[in-house]
């Protein structure tokens, strides 16, 4: 399978590096590009652990899943010494909107992923490793398993790994429709074979994960970012970004631009960079909003992310957040408060309904806005809006409560006289305006 | 009451974990016993909740707290539109309008031949090939446009 890219000259390949080629995620074309030999190079020499962890702490590699922790740091967290299996988990579960670059890692580069997983299991000591994939992208789920077994008859993965004492099994599992699962410790419970309700933290994965043992989690393009650092050093992987946000990131770009897809950057590139890659707003319109990082991260009138720099700081001094790099982008002629009532009822519907603030504030901001959107709303629903959102904020055992207030509280922010207009005419102030 | 083809392929699901964690592999078993039978009734979910040696309750509560899986008979084929946002932006409602029209039908309804139901998801992770729908929760079919969303439905009647 040939891939679906564009501008990929202009991009930095670094998590996705073999998707110029013919046949990007075939074996052969991973180790023609020097694929595996990393490691081969860490388990035959016996690479000590602490200094794999050393070039990841290095690299200022931070997650990639969206809440951006150092991962070097994560690995530290883990037992070193534990008499049982330990586990290793990848999290390909995405599914908040507009997020879709996990998907290219194991279509395109499924194999990169096998060896950062692969590397990562032989640091923390991890035996068994688990890559759980959302479930409606399941020819990609059957490409990465395809993969697997690739990896396994070529002695990549499995027992005894290149003749030294070192074994990974590594399997493909997969969820069936539920954003929460996104969560670490929803996707633990689920990979248990029970709801993917949220566990309470501490304890931690690192102490108490998957089956109970101590379990490391990290997103995909996390992984897939460790046999470059692997091979060029943590530091060149911090000089391709910049302070605070070291290598590339995949950004998603969705919405209004001319050729959505994923485009691999350098950390600190230009907003406006990024959207030329995307061939610029569709129909010749203007850029109205942009969410950065997913619905989680909050909604950027034009003029703010106009100026910004993709980068971790670049953002929040901006005014929202990097998040998973899920850019979703909305022309002049988008609704705000149709846009906004569709991300109200997605977390409404996908809350586990495990926390009261969670359960019930959902549902109680998808009918407010609801009922602005059917011209029933009152001038006092905008500061209900707020107000529930803050009552959910924070209130819950995950993130996903945190998660839906955003959206709410920097729409109303940002474009407020929308939503005034909208309850006074009982109508979209920009919609059908032509 | 499954056949031989998908009680093996749930064994190669256990090889997966260990020995005694039989009750991880309930996702994949009910989703291969979903494709066997279209659907999943209540004797096909303690069937496979027999098998593993769990609870039914546990494999009921997995079989109803995920969106993929389906209590009810559906159409041969399914079809699962998504309309959230990014695929909003790029007018999943036109597409959905279309298939209103074609199908005479709308979500959560199936054709009166029992061919086609329609259903409205969520993000499915593939948000630049929007719009978009996949059929029977396998096949992913993005970039559509009514002239596309017409070929499609034809390959399949
Ligand atoms: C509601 C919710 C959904 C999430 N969805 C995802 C997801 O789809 N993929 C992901 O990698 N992380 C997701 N996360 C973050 C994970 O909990 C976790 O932090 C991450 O997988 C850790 O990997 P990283 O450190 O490499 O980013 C989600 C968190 C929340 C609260
Ligand atoms: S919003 Fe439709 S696939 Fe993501």
């Amino acid at each position: 399978m040939t891939a679906l890219a564009h501008n990929l000259e202009k991009q930095t390949l670094v998590t996705l590096r073999t998707i110029t080629e013919p046949h990007p995620g075939s074996l052969d074309t991973y180790v023609k590009l020097g694929g595996y030999a990393q490691l081969k190079r860490i388990v035959t020499e016996k690479v000590k652990a602490t200094d794999i962890i050393t070039q990841i702490k290095l690299s200022n590699l931070r997650g990639r899943g969206g809440a951006g922790f150092p991962t070097g740091l994560k690995w530290s967290f883990m037992p070193r010494y534990y008499d049982g299996t330990k586990y290793l988990v990848c999290n390909t579960d995405e599914g908040e909107p507009g997020t879709f670059k996990d998907r290219d890692i194991i279509r395109y580069n499924p194999h990169q992923l096998i060896e950062g997983m692969a590397i990562a299991a032989y640091t923390l000591g991890a035996r068994v490793g688990y890559n759980y994939i959302h479930g409606e992208i399941w020819e990609d789920y059957e490409i990465f398993e395809a993969a697997l077994a690739e990896a396994r008859a070529a002695g990549y993965i499995g027992e005894n790994l290149f003749g030294s004492n070192f074994s990974f099994d590594l399997h493909a599992v997969h969820g069936y429709g539920a954003y929460i699962c996104g969560e670490e410790t929803a996707l633990i419970e689920s990979i248990e074979g029970k709801k993917g309700q949220p566990r309470f933290k501490p304890p931690f994965p690192a102490s108490f994960g998957v089956f109970g043992k101590p379990t490391n989690v990290n997103n995909t393009e996390s992984y897939a970012s460790i046999p470059w650092i692997m091979q060029h050093g943590g530091e060149a992987f911090q000089n391709l970004g910049v302070y605070n946000s070291g290598g590339t990131k995949l950004f998603s770009v969705s919405g209004h631009v001319v050729n959505p897809g994923n485009y691999e950057v350098r950390m600190g590139t230009p907003f406006t960079e990024l959207l030329e890659m995307a061939g610029g707003i569709w129909k010749g319109r203007e850029l109205k909003a942009v969410i950065p990082g997913g619905p989680s991260t909050a909604v950027m009138p034009a003029k703010n992310i106009l100026g910004a720099t993709l980068d971790y700081d670049g953002l929040s001094k901006a005014g929202s957040s990097l998040g998973a790099g899920s850019m979703i982008v909305m022309d002049d002629s988008t609704c705000m408060v149709k846009a906004l009532k569709r991300l109200s009822y997605f977390f409404f519907e996908e809350s586990c309904g495990q926390c009261t603030p969670c359960r019930e504030g959902t549902g109680w901001l998808y009918r407010v806005i609801k009922r602005i959107s059917e011209g029933q709303g009152r001038m006092e629903d905008l500061d209900l809006l707020t107000d529930v959102s803050s009552n959910i904020s924070g209130r819950t055992i995950c993130a996903l409560g945190d998660a839906a207030a955003t959206p709410v509280l920097s729409f109303v922010k940002h474009f407020r006289p929308e939503f005034e207009y909208y309850i006074q005419h009982g109508r979209s102030m920009v919609e059908n305006r032509e | 009451m499954l056949s031989a083809e998908s009680i093996q392929k749930i064994e190669y699901e256990l090889t997966k974990y260990p020995a005694d964690r039989r009750q991880a592999a309930v996702m994949s078993a009910l989703r291969i016993a979903q494709t066997e039978k279209g659907w999943l009734s209540k004797e096909t979910i303690s069937f496979v909740s027999s098998y593993l040696g769990i609870p039914d309750i546990a494999a009921m509560e997995v079989a109803t707290f995920y969106n993929m899986y389906e209590l009810e008979p559906v159409g041969k084929y399914k079809i699962t539109v998504c309309t959230n946002i990014s695929c909003m932006l790029r007018d999943s409602d036109s597409i959905v309008e279309h298939l209103n029209h074609k199908l005479g039908i709308g979500f959560n309804e199936t054709t009166p031949d029992g061919k086609f139901t329609l259903k409205e998801g969520e993000c499915m992770g593939t948000c630049g090939g929007a719009p978009l729908f996949h059929i029977n929760n396998t096949r992913m079919c993005e970039f559509l446009t009514p002239e596309k969303v017409d070929q499609i439905l034809e390959e399949l009647n």
